[in-house]
């Protein structure tokens, strides 16, 4: 009997080739590559008045040298704007290489092709241009004043005003007992995944076939993005993902300028090309996200319950828009969490600034309405002088109150209406496992040590799974082995593995036996991507009805051959057998059966012979069937399931240096059924150190003119191990999704999303002053401190 | 992030080095390289000769004696953070070394390499300082010392002239009745410190006679302040290093901040280092 | 102008290569591309998220701060040399399975190499002593949580192989 493989820590397949340092990444691939190198704009605002490439010709070792003039066709129109949007009214994006302006520091200007990147950065020293400066618009107070404008034609540098309601929140507010109003900030940040972009490519003439390899988040959007760019057929167009080193969003946008003038050089030169970004360049040229203001407007009764809520507020996209209004929507919806408001109104500006673009970053959105509610949620209590558990408590939505419908259209377009979950007992769980009950205690004992310390409690709900669909291909070979594909990417989240153990658990087959292939369209041509905690939800689905119909053909065929029923057929370890006696045939003979071929080849073949299938007065391959024993399959839901979680921390702040420490670190989380529960709570892990960076640590630090300040691992504040929390406690909540087969929810994005909000609260609850931006640094708490002890010195 | 084309050399004594560096007006000495490749590969440096030093002999050594501790200029800051000897001897170097980058760095950075790369945000150069070690020099005209106070004359800018190699440091020996104390207040563990202090205090019973504090990260250059008179007269030694202090704000933390600490840290290190030295005595 | 190249023996995991490269080619770029060991990642190059960390004379140093011109006259390690003779995982590389101490994978062959060095210096290291030791290698994914008991994992199984 085969056991149970789903909800079991099943060891990792793709460890054995990673701790050997035998994964392939893209920079491992195509070892005889051409080596591009891209010049970036040093201005974050300028015309460019001339390039001069002359000098870059004369070099040894250069191939190619390439400006907007040498574009030609669909490769001389600006970038794809991926996700249009009505409200969107003034979305823009960048050319593969500038066209008479750059708008932030890092936008590709020339790029040239040599024979390996020492030479081609050689030569980019050799490019003159001669720029015209334009004064630059950083930050959203800047861009909100609109005395200058990114782009000429874009009054008030809004690319969007974005509106929705459920209920009459201003009429609510004005009529409740008790209103607040808050403004709240988040700083940019980015994904910063350890590998950076990368694409290679190689045409091959005799076949008339370009073969693309990308450190992506889809490949399927790689490969229709190069084929419209380049102007070939899309079955022309093979992308491949190989391994990745990590995403976190920033790898969905596509195409990159990069990915659509690689191929494009490899198909001109007729040589295999490769680009590898560096750090530097991943800092100035890849995506950031989460810089947005906040202002919040609230009526609530006597409990805290939230009458009326209203939110404005102003999005940092950065110089253009190639992934439409993803972030803002996400926050302006996601911001609800677990509550229901008595009435909401959320309104948001998507302003433009001269600073590298603004794509998801794991959570997308989230963390900043996360942290908008939650500090929200804070105030309320502080106003009451109530318990901060109690007045969320009051404010959820119940178990029975499920599917749970906001009144809003989500990111995906559908009704924001939430399947499933159980806050109330969510909250008790984290309750006890923070000890939150017990902390005045733990506060007492501290404050007799001379030590300060504070608790803080974030709630999220995170919609995840959104559609419009995946696919998977599964294989049944004749040897047994069981072939799977399907076409999202995987940047480590083990789906190998995970989609490994939906295949061996639907089929009855041995876990060893199954072989999974992710983002490879030779093998899946129909796949959206990774993103939005989607993968196990979407591609698990589509992989578990795949399983499901390859079996149903071999319990099929296997019935024919045993002359037996399908009802009194089972399969286990790969042997399909008559319950209860011994009749049996391997998968792999069931395989052979399936495809009435004219040639036998090897053993499986001839052990195929004792068996007899097929009616001899009928066509060998019976109308409406396939030979071959394989199964497709798709999965697209109606919308997106509702992940949820609860986060609390304890802190210490030192009264000195203000410098602050994490004392304890405690997550409930609920994704619905778990695949394998080691590598959610990995997934989780990495989260919250990422929340932790986000909250501490990370931010983009840019000066007046656009520079960024802090374009480096030394300066830009990545978490080490010494960084994060000693040990980070975790409890399960498991409401499985009614939209899926498997009830599953996601759980990628999930650890990061109340990071922000969870240390405001506990670290305003260590220092009794109100934190109302973040990230925060020992150097800004002095401020605080210093700002209020001026304050208090005042007041009489 | 890749160099710029160098001519390379890779001498086997130190005549070779010397004659390889005084041939060019733009080479540089390559040791450990931690703080010089970083630089190379951004292209914020692109000397036209690395001198690679790493193959002359007899430079490795750490040696200890009742005077000190001599350090060579090939000597790692691993090996002479875990030389016994050297904790004793002059435990303030051990102290400061702990909190030089990461173990990793530390495996290939050198000591000598880091005084005389004279940044007044490591460690090494304000130690030196406040120990008023020396290095001693290989040049054309010779071997000569360059006291620490004479090392460091602006922002990464040592006196060593260009045709020259430092070749050991000393560090003088803690005399008895002297305690010392480090501490230093970094973004993330590893980091280059926000502020770092390190006090040498002397005692006599229960008086000072003597204390002094090192500064790394509130100056162009290393600075040491003399608290002795401060604390004999019941001063505020913080706000006696902040009137030879110049914190800046950049952005990891402001001025006033870093101010902040330079008085927090300050009373830290003094009252360690005076329960050192009283231990000590 | 062609520029000029230098001669040089490498020798890395016990085989020693001839190659010929400028001076400038990063020890790191030389491991990957020149002698194609695509183990080891470089991350960052400025020195400070430790993906490339390679082992030189067994001491955990970063690829990329060191040429390949520097190089020669010690012995490297790269994460491919971490396997044991007969090919099964080493103590490092099993127990970041068993922990699930990796997800993308990108930085582990620099924690591993990193590792393999701590547990050869301190067999039997704590919890704090194993943060100590992996405390200059940045990884995005884990949060380090898994790593750590990795850590202490790996020395566990390196003391029950130690007649291996």
């Amino acid at each position: 009997m085969t056991t149970k493989l789903m909800g079991t820590k099943v060891q990792r397949v793709e460890d054995d080739r990673l701790v050997r340092g035998t994964g392939r990444y893209v920079d491992d691939v195509a070892p005889d590559a051409l080596h591009v190198a891209v010049l970036r704009s040093p201005h974050a605002h300028a015309r460019i008045l001339s390039i001069d490439v002359e000098a870059v010709l004369d070099i040894e070792g250069v191939h190619a040298v390439w400006t907007y003039e040498d574009l030609d066709g669909a490769m001389a129109e600006p970038l794809p704007l991926l996700i249009p949007h009505p409200t969107l009214t003034h979305g823009r994006t960048q050319y593969a290489l500038a066209k008479d302006e750059v708008n932030y520091v890092g936008e590709a200007i020339a790029m040239v092709v040599a024979d390996n990147r020492y030479l081609a950065e050689d030569a980019l020293a050799s490019i003159v241009v001669d720029y015209e400066l334009l004064p630059a618009v950083v930050g959203i107070e800047t861009a909100r004043a609109a005395e200058r404008l990114v782009h000429d034609d874009v009054p008030g540098n809004v690319a969007a005003r974005m509106e929705q309601s459920n209920g009459d929140a201003a009429a609510a507010i004005a009529a409740a007992p008790h209103t607040l109003s808050l403004d709240l900030a988040i700083e940019r940040s980015a994904c910063m995944p350890m590998e950076g972009r990368g694409v290679v490519a190689k045409w091959d003439a005799d076949n008339g076939r370009l073969q693309v390899w990308s450190s992506t988040q889809t490949s399927t959007g790689v490969r229709a993005a190069v084929a419209a760019k380049l102007g070939l057929d899309l079955l022309k167009v093979d992308v491949i993902t190989p391994d990745v080193g990590g995403g976190f969003g920033v790898k969905i946008n596509h195409p990159w300028p990069e990915e659509v003038l690689v191929p494009l050089a490899a198909m001109r030169l007729g040589r295999p090309v490769k680009f590898t970004e560096d750090r530097r360049e991943h800092f100035i040229s890849s995506a950031h996200e989460r810089a947005q203001l906040h202002h919040v407007e609230v009526g609530f009764d006597d409990d805290g319950r939230v009458l009326g809520l209203d939110v404005r507020f102003w999005h940092d996209h950065g110089a253009y828009t190639p992934y439409g209004l993803i972030v803002p929507i996400i926050t302006s919806t996601q911001l609800l969490g677990p509550y229901k408001p008595g009435a909401y109104h959320v309104q948001f500006d998507s302003l433009y600034t001269n600073t590298v673009i603004v794509t998801p970053y794991r959570g997308a959105g989230r963390p900043q309405g996360c942290f908008v509610m939650e500090r929200t949620m804070d105030a309320i209590a502080a106003s009451l002088g109530k318990d901060r558990a109690e007045v969320r408590a009051v404010n959820f939505i119940q178990p029975d109150e499920f599917p749970y419908d906001h009144g809003l259209i989500f990111q995906d377009g559908r009704e924001l209406e939430y399947d499933s979950g159980d806050y109330p007992a969510m909250l008790t769980k984290i309750k006890d496992l923070v000890g939150w009950d017990e902390f005045e205690q733990f506060r007492a004992e501290m404050a007799g040590q001379g030590r300060r310390v504070g608790i803080g409690l974030a709630c999220y709900v995170e919609g995840t799974g959104v559609g419009p669909y995946e696919g998977a291909h599964v294989h049944i070979e004749t040897s047994g082995k069981v072939k799977v594909a399907t076409g999202l990417t995987s940047q480590g989240q083990g789906h190998q593995t995970a989609f490994a153990q939906i295949v061996a658990d639907e089929l009855g087959v041995r876990f060893e036996d199954v072989e999974v292939t992710t983002g490879d369209t030779r093998r899946m041509p129909y796949a959206v991507g990774t993103f939005a905690s989607r993968a196990a939800v979407m591609s698990g689905s589509a992989i578990h009805k795949a399983a499901k119909k390859a079996k149903e053909k071999a319990l099929r065929i296997a019935a024919e051959a045993l002359e037996a029923d399908v009802e009194d057929l089972e399969i286990a370890d790969g042997v399909v057998s008559v319950r209860g006696t011994d009749a049996s045939i391997p998968l792999g003979t069931v395989a052979v059966l399936s495809n009435p071929l004219r040639y036998a080849f090897d053993e499986a073949s001839k052990a195929a012979t004792q068996f007899s299938v097929g009616d001899p007065g009928k066509p060998p391959v019976a109308e409406g069937d396939e030979p071959g024993l394989e199964g497709k399959d798709f999965y697209s839901p109606p919308r997106s399931t509702f992940a949820s979680g609860m986060h609390a921390v304890i802190v210490e702040t030192d009264p000195d240096t203000c410098e602050i420490k994490i004392l304890k670190y405690a997550v409930v989380h609920d994704c619905g059924h778990l695949i394998n529960p080691m590598i959610v709570e990995g997934q989780i892990h990495g989260g919250v150190a990422q929340g932790v960076g986000g909250a501490l640590y990370e931010r983009m630090a840019y000066d007046e003119s656009g520079q960024l300040l802090n374009a480096s691992f030394m300066d830009f504040l990545m978490p080490y191990v010494t960084e994060v929390p000693t040990s980070i406690d975790i409890d399960h909540l498991e409401t499985p999704s009614p939209l899926n087969p498997l009830g599953i929810k996601g759980a990628g994005e999930a650890g990061v999303i109340p990071g922000s909000a969870a240390f405001a609260a506990a670290i305003e609850d260590a220092e009794r002053l109100s934190i109302t931006a973040m990230p925060i640094s020992p150097s800004e708490l002095f401020a605080l401190r210093q700002a209020a002890s001026t304050n208090a010195g005042e007041t009489p | 992030m890749k160099p710029a084309p160098f001519d390379y050399v890779r001498p086997g004594s130190l005549g070779e080095a010397l004659q390889a560096l005084a041939g060019h007006a733009e080479a540089k000495v390559l040791a450990g390289g931690q703080s010089l490749v970083p630089l190379l590969s951004m292209r914020l440096a692109a000397p036209a000769v690395l001198v690679d030093i790493n193959a002359l002999p007899d430079l490795d050594h750490v040696r200890v004696d009742a005077a000190g501790v001599r350090i060579g200029a090939l000597a790692r800051h691993a090996r002479v953070l875990a030389d016994p000897d050297v904790a004793r001897v002059q435990p303030l170097v051990t102290q400061a070394l702990a909190n030089v980058a990461h173990a990793t760095i530390r495996n290939r950075g050198t000591t000598v390499g880091s005084l005389v790369h004279a940044d007044a945000a490591a460690e090494m150069p304000m130690i030196l300082r406040l120990l008023e070690g020396s290095v001693d020099v290989v040049g054309p005209s010779g071997r000569r010392t360059i006291a620490a106070e004479d090392l460091y004359v602006g922002p990464l800018e040592s006196s060593l002239h260009h045709d020259e190699i430092a070749v050991e440091a000393f560090f003088p020996a803690l005399p008895a009745n002297t305690g010392v104390a480090f501490a230093e207040i970094a973004r993330r563990h590893g980091d280059y410190a926000m502020v770092g202090v390190a006090a040498v205090v002397t005692v006599e019973g229960d008086q000072i006679t003597s204390a002094k504090a090192g500064y790394l990260s509130v100056s162009d250059v290393p600075v040491v302040v003399d608290l002795t008179e401060t604390l004999q007269q019941g001063g505020d030694p913080g706000e006696t290093a902040l009137a030879l202090l110049e914190p800046e704000t950049d952005i990891h933390a402001t001025a006033e901040y870093r101010a902040h600490l330079v008085r927090v840290l300050t009373a830290r290190v003094l009252t360690a280092a005076v329960e050192n030295a009283q231990e000590r005595v | 102008m062609t520029e000029k190249t230098h001669e040089l023996r490498l020798t890395v995991n016990g085989v020693t290569h001839e190659l010929t490269v400028p001076a400038r080619r990063l020890l790191s770029d030389a491991l990957r591309h020149d002698l194609g060991l695509t183990g080891t990642h470089v991350g960052c190059e400025h020195g400070v998220c430790g993906a490339c960390t390679v082992l030189v004379d067994g001491k955990p140093m970063r690829s990329c701060l060191m040429f390949a011109v520097s190089a020669v006259d010690v012995e490297i390690t790269t994460v491919e040399g971490l396997a044991h003779q007969d090919g099964s995982l080493g103590p490092v590389q099993q127990a970041f399975r068993e922990c699930h101490g990796l997800q993308c994978g990108f930085c582990t062959p620099g924690f591993l190499t990193t590792i393999t060095a701590g547990i050869e210096e301190n067999p039997d290291p704590t919890e704090d002593e194993a943060r100590d030791m992996i405390a200059g290698n940045l990884c995005r994914c884990t949060g380090y949580q898994n790593i750590v008991k990795a850590v202490c994992r790996a020395a566990e199984l390196k003391a029950q192989g130690a007649d291996r």
